[in-house]
């Protein structure tokens, strides 16, 4: 769609440059950007310094745990624990990576989360469940999450919505559709086989966790390893870049949302099992949550630039501190001044290398 | 990481600088207690110095650590309850109480669950954000072999609790169905105008408060004739008993399922210079009780804001193999259901150690 006025090529290229390359060209540079630093400053901005900060913030935090809390914080039990409590808003945070990544945002994904828990546990989808499988709730509440992933891509590539407002459409319209078809009350599950399987454990670790460990591992192929990612880098990075080296950008941001549906479905049949209850008010502020572990993560809220890793670890903060003041004592209030702390604090370290990056470049 | 300039660094000692002294200055202003403490909070209402029979179930005994977690408290209620549980805890010198107090997510609540369960607590006391959501963590307490104590919004499953302990919504709506009923025949008021303010309609709660009503009323051959639901907030009643005194010019006896959003019906009615009704409320809040005493309400029904405090009492019983003392019984009952009394001008002295802050 980008190609009736073909860039001017750069020189040295010859007009006979296979589509390919310049691809691979243009999303290389959108990566590496500003790679052209020296010494400590590359590294810190690099994925890995990046990551390493965030790892020694994680280890912190841990150490904090170990010494107010002790054996109840240093337990396998306990760390179980945050696991199964980080895997579902982990699950949308990967989701929400992608999003970010390509330059968007997606306020929408608590209701879409709701909304695919209460899809996936109406009488009617129990009642073919439990004549066929239990998979097939788990395939609605995917693909009720794809749909609606899909309508916010359209709207925001097609149809020229601002991503925050598209998704604040659907941040409305999704959780009173749930609560429409849930008529606001809480679903029981009565379907055995889905609480029994993905809230049980396999080979001794929950299968929540296991469902946030594939989601990780698949996200970060996807991410580093594919065209996709590579071309998701490159779209957030610079759209119109993108565009003029031939890349469908229109039709990968639609992707986009429909890769972060996807894990909302998923999320949110992964909360129905653990709740055994589908309901309307499921996954509430995980938009802020899940936004939150991504910014933390290092992920440049203006696109192109982002790590799975980061994410993984920006969840894992936050669900340790939760732990850490759940073993203290400690009130909810308290804790959220320390979340919004924590937030301000690695924008602005994550803001001053960059900037320093900058001048020095 | 910055060893290059000093500038900056001197540029941000002094925004810093400035931004403490601004927090220090706000910091002096977030106070938010009384200024006289001469009214009993309902947080002071524990403690082995009440009369128990004589028995010597408030004696200390073996050391018992329980789990509690409640919702956020974003209304006064709410707040009470997990206020007055709180304080219960601290006054029995053999209870050591974890709290995970706060959360209106399930994911959340379920992860805190978790945790007492990894922790080994010798019980449980849990008022779930959603009955039906918390059932499945609470039952695989009960297996860990760890007593739960569910209160006030209950568990899709029997199994998911060792005791229940629940306000009386259905009552509630009995006693101020009776209580209006009451008012009617006291004052000889002929084809009386009834209204009734309701809270979050959805909530089975509300239906149940509103059937009891009905169903007193019935008794006593009367019916409701305007009705409007709100959300429990300020707000929500200001709006809806607006919209209530507008659609009905002339209203013998409203009443009002919930002191908090209570606030804001009350505005309603000093806005529009309205007090020709008799004004019931419910739950009893502090508000409530200053009201009836100055004249200006009528009588509230009592949701008692102690539920979770009893329910730390229960626990420490289970935990401790103990019975209630003045039960035959040797053991905790599985299920209390608290009584939903009318407070009016005649009793409110004594119910004033219950109303919480809205």
């Amino acid at each position: 769609m980008s190609d009736q006025t073909p860039a001017s090529p750069p020189a040295g290229a010859t007009a006979t440059t296979p589509p390919a390359d310049e691809h691979r060209r243009i999303e290389a540079a959108a990566a590496e950007e500003g790679e052209t630093r020296s010494g400590f400053v590359r590294f810190m901005s690099s994925p890995f310094g990046r990551n390493l900060g965030l790892i020694l913030a994680l280890l912190v935090l841990c150490a904090v745990g170990a010494f107010t809390a002790g054996d109840r914080f240093v337990d396998t039990d306990n760390m179980v624990t945050i696991l199964r409590f980080a895997s579902i808003i982990g699950v949308v945070s990967i989701g929400m990576t992608f999003v970010i990544i390509g330059g968007g945002i997606d306020l929408s994904v608590g209701a879409i989360v709701a909304l695919s828990s209460v899809w996936a546990t109406t009488l009617a989808t129990q009642t073919m469940a439990e004549d066929t499988h239990w998979l097939l709730m788990v395939f609605v509440a995917c693909a009720v999450g794809v749909g609606c992933g899909l309508v916010n891509g359209i709207l925001i590539a097609y149809g020229g919505m601002a991503p925050f407002i598209a998704t604040l459409a659907m941040f409305a319209a999704a959780r009173g559709l749930a609560e429409i078809i849930s008529e606001k009350r809480t679903q029981l599950v009565d379907v055995r086989g889905l609480v029994d399987t993905i809230n049980g454990e396999f080979l001794g670790i929950p299968v929540l966790v296991w469902i946030f460990a594939a989601v990780s591992t698949i996200g970060w192929v996807l991410l580093n390893r594919t065209t996709f990612g590579r071309r998701t880098i490159a779209v957030g990075g610079n759209a119109t870049a993108a565009r003029l080296a031939g890349i469908a950008v229109k039709r990968h941001t639609v992707l986009l949302y429909v890769v972060l549906g996807l894990a909302c479905g998923i999320a949110g049949i992964m909360l129905t099992a653990r709740t055994g209850t589908g309901s309307g008010t499921h996954g509430q502020l995980y938009e802020l949550d899940a936004i939150a572990a991504v910014v933390i993560g290092g992920t440049l809220l203006t696109g192109g630039r982002g790590t799975i890793v980061g994410t993984i670890i920006g969840v894992l903060i936050f669900t340790t501190l939760t732990n850490v003041f759940t073993l203290n004592n400690l009130d909810s209030s308290t804790q959220a001044v320390a979340k919004g702390a924590i937030i301000v604090i690695a924008v602005l370290l994550q803001q001053r290398v960059s900037v320093r990056s900058a001048d020095s470049s | 990481m910055s060893v290059r300039t000093n500038r900056p660094r001197r540029r941000l000692l002094t925004s810093m600088a400035a931004v403490f002294a601004a927090g220090a200055f706000v910091v002096g202003c977030t106070s938010n207690e009384p200024e006289e403490e001469d009214q009993p909070a309902a947080a002071e209402t524990g403690g082995g110095d009440d009369g128990d029979g004589g028995s010597g179930n408030d004696e200390p005994g073996e050391t018992v650590v329980i789990g509690f977690s409640g919702p956020e408290a974003d209304h006064g209620w709410l707040a009470a309850v997990n206020d007055s549980a709180i304080a219960e805890a601290e006054s029995y010198e053999d209870v050591e109480l974890r709290t995970a107090e706060g959360t209106n997510d399930a994911n959340l609540q379920i992860s805190q669950i978790e945790t007492f369960i990894n922790e080994g607590v010798d019980a449980i006391v849990l008022l779930p954000t959603d009955g039906a959501q918390l059932t499945e963590v609470a039952i695989r307490a009960m297996e860990a072999g760890i007593p739960v104590v569910n209160v006030d919004r209950e568990f899709s499953s029997p199994f998911a609790a060792r005791a229940t302990i629940l306000g009386d919504n259905h009552g509630m709506g009995i006693s101020a169905g009776t209580y209006a009923c009451q008012l009617i025949e006291e004052n000889g008021i002929a084809d009386p105008v009834i209204a009734e303010i309701a809270g979050i309609d959805s909530l089975p709660l509300t239906q149940d408060r509103s059937r009891g009503f009905a169903e007193a009323l019935e008794a006593c051959g009367q019916e409701v004739d305007n009705r409007v639901a709100a959300e429990f907030t300020v707000e929500s009643g200001e709006e809806q008993a607006a919209n209530l005194l507008q659609a009905a010019p002339q209203i013998d006896i409203i009443w009002n399922h919930d002191d908090d959003q209570g606030v804001g019906v009350k505005q309603a009615f000093d806005n529009a210079g309205r007090d020709e009704f008799f004004f019931i409320g419910g739950a009893g809040s502090a508000n409530a009780m200053q009201w009836i005493q100055d004249g200006e309400m009528e009588a509230t029904i009592l949701y008692p804001p102690t539920q979770a405090a009893d329910g730390i009492r229960l626990a420490r019983l289970i935990a401790q193999n103990k019975g209630m003392s003045d039960l035959v019984q040797v053991e905790v009952p599985r299920r209390i259901v608290l009584n939903a009394p009318v407070v009016n001008a005649d009793n409110v002295e004594d119910y004033l150690h219950l109303g919480f802050e809205s």
